[in-house]
């Protein structure tokens, strides 16, 4: 198929729908709205439902009853939004329910701003939610690999029975790339005989629950779900490397800010600073490995973890590397993106020795 | 050595001069050609009367960055536009405006300034709404690493079947634009 010239937010609605998820539950925020706003016009289309909820809360518990009855559905919002539906993903997480979560991410706390930031990684790895649960964690940094993303999140949703959030910014959301929706291999997904689909008396009833008053069995249920989530941890991690051979630092960046930090890459090379990028493309599970691995090398002598944020996938990077390198931070926040001169600023910095 | 041209643009004006389209016209027809191409609006709380932008990026290799903070053109389609982002043109790059609508002089010796009466044109050639379109085609002439064609390709396809009567007036509004820059050089 030919490449079409689309805006990240349509083109994330429109390789959903692709996927096969033909129910949508949301709530307005900007800078998302592009999303539900394709959907309410496709889905009635193809004959699915498109409901505009009365608020965050109503739309995740929407999305929880969808996938309760076998649904592939999704919900998409911003930063304050997506507060509001934690308590329905730490419920979804807690009875073993896939669906895909968007969050296009805007400056925050509380109200915040519009504009594009990285400010809920903490939110969207450790929890934010209560309970012991993890949701896979998918970040693209161009509109072709968010729609990537997308086909490939349904799948792992439905194969670990599991929530999945695509995090991404206002940048990735509002802006326009080429992009192709390739023909998939169909993959074998087992049926979903857990849903409650209603059963005639013909098999025993399914029961969506999360409430174990037992301690003990509710131990056994959390226990469970994380044997899941080690075979995730072995199976999902994706990574992108870039010109890290030979490297004297490298920069950990995701998103948005993988791209900006590449721009500044290329410029360092021309002052002839050698600086390789990491990018996680899985934010849970975290590419531990990876960050490992080339901490252990000679020629590698600092990371540089550069977020819109005030530091907070910094701390999984540290944990990675395992104090086998430095790793600084450079980050800008509330809706202000850096440049790639200022990356470069702190680059400089960093093979100077003059960053504390 | 591949060409690793890139193209990097900053067009902004006010809310309804075609500032958006414009752009969105040029990185798909970089995208018909099968460039490298992105673009990226402003979206935040701009004043009513203030300025509304697009970066868009043409390039032969992948585009990193989507931001353009340093820009090898600048489409300036009112005052405050020109007032804000003059000085994020690099050295070398040019600069086309709205001469229409700005009435003061590019002091930068440094850049080459195209002063283009885009407004005044379209009026003349019967719409307002096509100054656009006439800087488009100037851009195209001066510095476009696309060619029209692929423009007019990509306006077909972006107005959709209700709009295609409009798409003569735009044609002849970028040869206007582009004979302009002819004039200009020669």
């Amino acid at each position: 198929m030919a490449k079409v010239l689309m805006k990240g937010n349509e083109a994330i609605a429109e390789a959903a729908i692709q996927a096969g998820c033909h129910y949508f539950f949301g709530y307005p925020i900007t800078p998302q709205n592009e999303l539900p706003a394709y959907m309410a016009k496709r889905l009635p289309e193809i004959g699915g439902c498109f409901l505009q909820a009365e608020s965050e809360i109503a739309a995740i518990n929407m999305v929880y009853g969808a996938s309760g009855a076998g649904a592939r559905v999704m919900t998409s919002s911003s930063s304050p939004g997506i507060s509001l539906k934690m308590e329905g993903i730490s419920y979804i997480a807690g009875s073993e329910l896939p669906c895909l979560i968007v969050n296009i991410v805007r400056g925050g706390p509380g109200l915040g701003g519009i504009q594009p930031a990285q400010s809920d990684y903490f939110q969207a790895t450790k929890g934010g939610g209560h309970g012991d649960y993890r949701m896979v964690v998918l970040a693209p940094s161009t509109i072709q690999e968010a729609v990537d993303l997308v086909m490939d999140g349904f799948d792992i949703a439905d194969k670990y029975r599991n929530p999945v959030m695509l995090l991404a910014d206002g940048i990735l959301g509002q802006m326009m790339e080429p992009v192709e929706f390739k023909k998939r291999e169909a993959i074998d997904l087992a049926e979903k005989t857990w849903a409650t689909t209603g059963h005639k008396g013909d098999r025993p009833r399914n029961i969506i629950n999360s409430l174990f008053i037992n301690a003990k069995e509710l131990e056994d249920h959390v226990n469970k779900i994380y044997r899941k989530y080690e075979q995730i941890e072995k199976s999902q991690v994706r990574v992108e490397t870039y010109n890290c051979e030979g490297a004297d630092l490298i920069i950990a960046a995701y998103g948005s800010t993988a791209r900006i930090a590449k721009s500044a890459i290329e410029m360092a090379d021309k002052a002839g600073i050698r600086v390789g990028l990491i990018r996680p493309i899985t934010l849970w599970p975290f590419p531990r490995d990876s960050f490992k691995k080339w901490a252990e090398r000679d020629h590698v002598k600092s990371f540089l973890t550069v977020e819109m944020s005030k530091g907070q996938m910094v701390e999984d990077v540290s944990l990675s590397i395992e104090g086998k390198k430095p790793n600084y931070f450079f980050g800008r926040t509330g809706g202000v993106v850096p440049t790639p001169e200022e990356i470069l600023g702190e680059i400089k910095k960093v093979m100077g020795g003059t960053r504390g | 050595m591949a060409d690793q041209r890139s193209d990097r643009l900053i067009i902004a004006g006010f809310g309804g001069q075609g500032v958006m389209s414009l752009g969105q016209l040029l990185a798909h027809a970089g995208m018909l050609e099968g460039k490298n191409v992105s673009w990226l609006p402003s979206y935040g709380p701009e004043m009513r009367g203030g300025t509304s932008n697009c970066n868009v990026i043409v390039s032969n290799a992948p585009v990193a960055s989507p931001i353009v903070t340093r820009a090898s053109a600048l489409i300036a389609l009112n005052m405050p536009s020109l007032d804000r982002f003059e000085s994020a043109v690099e050295p070398g790059g040019i600069l086309l405006l709205n001469s229409s609508l700005i009435n003061r002089r590019v002091e930068r010796e440094d850049i080459r300034v195209y002063y283009i009466p885009a407004s005044k044109i379209a009026e003349e050639l019967g719409n307002i709404r096509v100054a656009n379109s006439v800087l488009l085609g100037a851009y195209i002439e001066a510095r476009g690493n696309v060619k029209r064609e692929s423009v007019i390709m990509a306006l077909k396809e972006v107005m959709g079947p209700s709009k295609q009567d409009l798409v003569p007036i735009n044609e002849r509004a970028m040869k206007k634009g582009a004979s302009l820059i002819r004039e200009l050089t020669n």
